[in-house]
C-alpha cells in the first residue's frame, strides 16, 4: 500500500504488527541462543495469551465503551473447551508418537483453538443478547456474574473418558476411565502442544480481525454508539446489533486466548480464571490507555513477565512492580509525553518535505 | 423582500387546512401528522399538532422557548413514543418504528444541543450517515475482502462529495469535536443528509452562528431542497431565516399550533404577535 495515502489508523495497525513482529524475533531469538531464564521462558506462551486478553478487552472497553468485569469468563470457556476437545482428539492415541507427530499436533491445536473461540463466542452472546438490549451499565454486573458462574461450574463438572467415550457428569463417584476434567482439580494430563509461534500466530491472526474491524464500517458503527447513541440511531444504526458484535467478537478472542494458555500446561484449574484474573486484564487495558491497542499489547506484556523478572529483587519486588505500574501509566497515557513523541515525528517529517 | 416573491409560485390548500407550495400540489405529502400528543406525567408538552409537509416544501416550525417545537421533532423521530395520534411517512403510518427504523424510512435530523461523534473525524461522522448505503458486512470488513475496498472507496467519495456542500471537504481528517461551533452545526446537516432522507429536520441550525455563516446557511438548505428535492421542516429563532427560506410556518405555543399559514400571514398574525413577536423576540 502506498505509505503516503495511508490514514492515520491503518497506521497505527500497522505499527503493532511491526511490535508483535519485533517482539517475537527479540524472544526467538534469546531462546534459540538460550539467553533466557527457563522460568521467563515459562512466561512466554501466558504472555502472548494475556495480549490477547488486553486487546480483546480494549474492544469491548475502548471501541464499544461498555465494561466486562468477567473477561476471564470467556478465557475459562475457551481453555476447558479446548482441554475437553485435546482429550477426545487424543484419547487412545500413543502418548510418545502424538509427540513426534508435528502435523498432527498443529491440527489438534487448531481445532482446539477454533473450539474454544466458538464456545465462548457462544457465551458471549448468550449474555449480551440480553443485556445489550438495556440502556445502562448492566454488562458490567452480569459479566462480573457470569465469571464467578462459570468458575463455581467447573467445580462441579465432572468429564471423563471410558471405552464407551466421553462423558460429562456431576457426581464424583460415577468417574471412570481416563479424567479430563475433575471439578475443582480442574483438567488434568493435557498434552501441552501450544507453543510461543503458535500464540504469536494467533496474537497476529486477532489484530488483523480486531484492528480491521475497528476500521471497518462495522467499527465505525460501533464508535458511533459509544459517542452518541441517540446520534447513532437517528444515522439509522441498530444499537443492539453492533454492541452485541463488539462483545462476541471479543469474547471469541478471549476464548483463543484461554484455550492457548490452558493448552501450555499439563494441569489447570478453573480458579485461575477468576474475578483477579478480569481485574487484571482490565489494568492492563487502563493502563495502556483504554481505546489503545499499542499499549494494551505493551502493558500486558511488561506486566505479565514482570513479577518474573524481579524475583531476583525480592523484598522489594512489590515496590518496583508499583513503580513501574506507574511508569507505564504515564508512558502510554500522559498527554505532555505523547506530544513529545509525536512532536519529535514531526520534526523529522518537517525536515524531509524541506528536502525535497 | 423581492426574493421570496419571485421564488415562492405560490401556496395551494390540500385536504382541508393543509397547506403546500403549488409545484407540490399534484404529489403525496411527505409526512403528515394528526392529533399528535404527548404527555409528561402530567404535563402536556405537545398536544393536537396537525400538520402537512409537501414534497419539496420548507416549512419552519416557530415558538418561543419550552413551547415544545424540540419534543415535536421527538415525536417524529420515535425519541418518544407518542402519547395519541397519527404520524404518516409517506402515507404509511411509522407506528412501532424505533429510531433507527423511523430514519431509514426517511426521516433524518439534527439536534438542538449538537450530537456528533466526538472521537470519530469528519469524514467518519458523514460516513456513519451513509451507513446504511454501504454495501458490505462485518465479515468483508474483518478480512479486507475486495468489497471492502470498493465500497470504503465509493463511500469516501460520496462523503467528500456532501462536505463540499458546505465547503467542509478540506476537514475531512480533522476530529468532529475540535471544529468549530457553526462547522459542527454543518457537519450535523450533511451527516443526517448523507442518511438519504426524503425529509429533514433541522432543529435551531442557524444557533450560534454568526450573521454571514447564516446567510450562508440559508442559501445552502434552498441548494440542498432544491439538488436532493427533498423536504426541510426546521425550528429556528432567527427571524430573518425563518421569513427569508420557509414557504410555509406553523407556530407552536403551550403545545398547540395557534397559527398556520404563509410567512406574510404570520407576520400579520395578531395571536403570533401577541404570544410570540410582541412579546419577547426570543421567548
Ligand atoms: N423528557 C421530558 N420529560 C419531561 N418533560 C419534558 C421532556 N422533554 C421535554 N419536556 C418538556 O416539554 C416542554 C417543551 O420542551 P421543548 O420541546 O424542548 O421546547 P422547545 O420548543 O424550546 O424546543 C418543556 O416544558 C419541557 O420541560
Ligand atoms: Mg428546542
Amino acid at each position: 500500500m502506498d505509505k503516503k495515502k495511508m490514514n492515520p489508523a491503518s497506521k497505527k495497525a500497522f505499527m503493532n504488527y511491526g511490535l508483535v513482529a519485533v517482539f517475537f524475533v527479540v524472544f526467538q531469538v534469546l531462546l534459540s541462543t538460550k539467553n533466557i531464564s527457563s522460568s521467563l521462558a515459562g512466561q512466554l506462551v501466558p504472555m502472548v495469551a494475556y495480549m490477547i486478553m488486553a486487546v480483546s478487552l480494549n474492544l469491548v472497553v475502548g471501541i464499544s465503551g461498555e465494561l466486562s468485569l468477567g473477561h476471564a469468563g470467556f478465557m475459562s470457556v475457551g481453555a476447558f473447551s479446548a482441554v475437553i476437545l485435546e482429550a477426545a482428539l487424543t484419547s487412545g492415541m500413543d502418548p510418545s508418537s502424538f509427540n513426534k507427530n508435528t502435523g498432527l499436533k498443529i491440527a489438534v491445536l487448531v481445532a482446539a483453538v477454533v473450539c474454544g473461540a466458538i464456545m465462548a463466542a457462544i457465551a458471549g452472546f448468550l449474555i449480551g443478547i440480553p443485556v445489550l438490549r438495556l440502556k445502562g451499565d448492566y454488562l458490567a454486573i452480569v459479566t462480573l456474574a457470569f465469571g464467578e458462574i462459570i468458575k463455581n461450574l467447573l467445580y462441579c463438572l465432572y468429564v471423563y473418558i471410558d471405552d464407551s467415550g466421553l462423558h460429562f457428569s456431576l457426581d464424583p463417584s460415577s468417574v471412570t476411565g481416563t479424567t479430563v476434567l475433575n471439578g475443582p482439580m480442574g483438567a488434568l494430563g493435557v498434552k501441552k502442544i501450544s507453543s510461543f509461534a503458535a500464540g504469536i500466530v494467533l496474537l497476529f491472526i486477532i489484530l488483523i480481525v480486531i484492528q480491521n474491524l475497528v476500521n471497518s464500517r462495522s467499527g465505525r458503527a460501533i464508535m458511533a454508539i459509544r459517542d452518541n447513541r441517540i446520534a447513532a440511531e437517528a444515522s439509522g444504526l441498530h444499537i443492539t446489533k453492533y454492541k452485541l458484535m463488539a462483545f462476541v467478537t471479543s469474547a471469541a478472542c478471549a476464548g483463543t486466548a484461554g484455550a492457548l494458555y490452558a493448552l501450555n500446561y499439563s494441569t489447570i484449574v478453573p480458579k485461575k480464571f477468576d474475578f483477579n484474573t478480569s481485574i487484571l486484564v482490565l489494568v492492563f487495558v487502563v493502563l495502556g490507555g483504554i481505546g489503545n491497542m499499542t499499549g494494551s499489547l505493551i502493558a500486558a506484556a511488561i506486566l505479565t513477565v514482570l513479577p518474573e523478572l524481579l524475583r531476583q529483587f525480592q523484598d522489594y519486588r512489590m515496590l518496583v512492580y508499583a513503580i513501574v505500574l506507574i511508569l507505564v501509566m504515564l508512558l502510554t497515557n500522559n498527554k505532555k509525553f505523547k506530544d513529545l513523541i509525536s512532536n519529535l515525528f514531526k520534526k523529522k517529517k518537517a525536515g524531509e518535505e524541506v528536502q525535497k | 423582500m423581492s426574493r421570496d416573491t419571485e421564488k415562492r409560485s405560490g401556496i395551494v390548500e390540500v385536504s382541508g387546512k393543509t397547506i403546500v407550495p403549488e409545484r407540490d400540489k399534484d404529489r403525496p405529502l411527505v409526512l403528515e401528522a394528526m392529533h399528535l400528543g404527548i404527555d409528561f406525567g402530567g404535563l402536556t408538552a405537545v398536544d393536537e399538532f396537525n400538520i402537512g409537509v409537501g414534497a419539496t416544501e420548507i416549512m419552519g416550525l416557530i415558538g418561543p422557548n419550552g413551547a415544545g417545537k424540540t419534543t415535536v421533532f421527538n415525536l417524529l423521530t420515535k425519541v418518544y413514543q407518542p402519547t395519541r395520534g397519527t404520524i404518516l411517512l409517506n402515507g404509511k403510518d411509522t407506528q412501532g418504528m424505533t429510531p433507527a427504523s423511523v430514519n431509514e424510512a426517511g426521516i433524518a435530523r439534527t439536534f438542538q444541543n449538537i450530537r456528533l461523534f466526538d472521537k470519530l473525524t469528519v469524514e467518519e461522522n458523514v460516513k456513519i450517515g451513509l451507513h446504511n448505503h454501504i454495501g458490505y458486512g462485518m465479515f468483508t470488513g474483518m478480512f479486507r475482502l475486495p468489497k471492502y475496498f470498493k465500497e470504503e472507496k465509493k463511500a469516501h467519495e460520496k462523503a467528500l462529495e456532501l462536505l463540499d456542500i458546505f465547503d467542509m471537504a478540506g476537514e475531512a481528517d480533522v476530529r468532529a469535536d475540535s471544529l468549530p461551533y457553526g462547522a459542527q452545526r454543518r457537519l450535523e446537516i450533511v451527516r443526517a443528509l448523507a442518511t438519504g432522507p426524503k425529509i429533514l429536520l433541522l432543529d435551531e441550525p442557524a444557533a450560534g452562528m454568526n450573521p454571514s455563516e447564516t446567510e450562508e446557511l440559508m442559501k445552502n438548505i434552498e441548494k440542498i431542497r432544491d439538488r436532493f428535492g427533498i423536504a426541510v421542516m426546521l425550528i429556528e429563532h432567527d427571524m430573518k431565516l425563518v421569513m427569508g427560506i420557509c414557504e410555509t410556518i406553523a407556530v407552536l405555543n403551550f403545545g398547540k399550533i395557534i397559527a398556520k399559514g404563509t410567512p406574510s400571514e404570520i407576520q400579520n398574525d395578531p395571536g403570533v404577535i401577541e404570544a410570540y413577536l410582541g412579546t419577547k423576540k426570543e421567548g
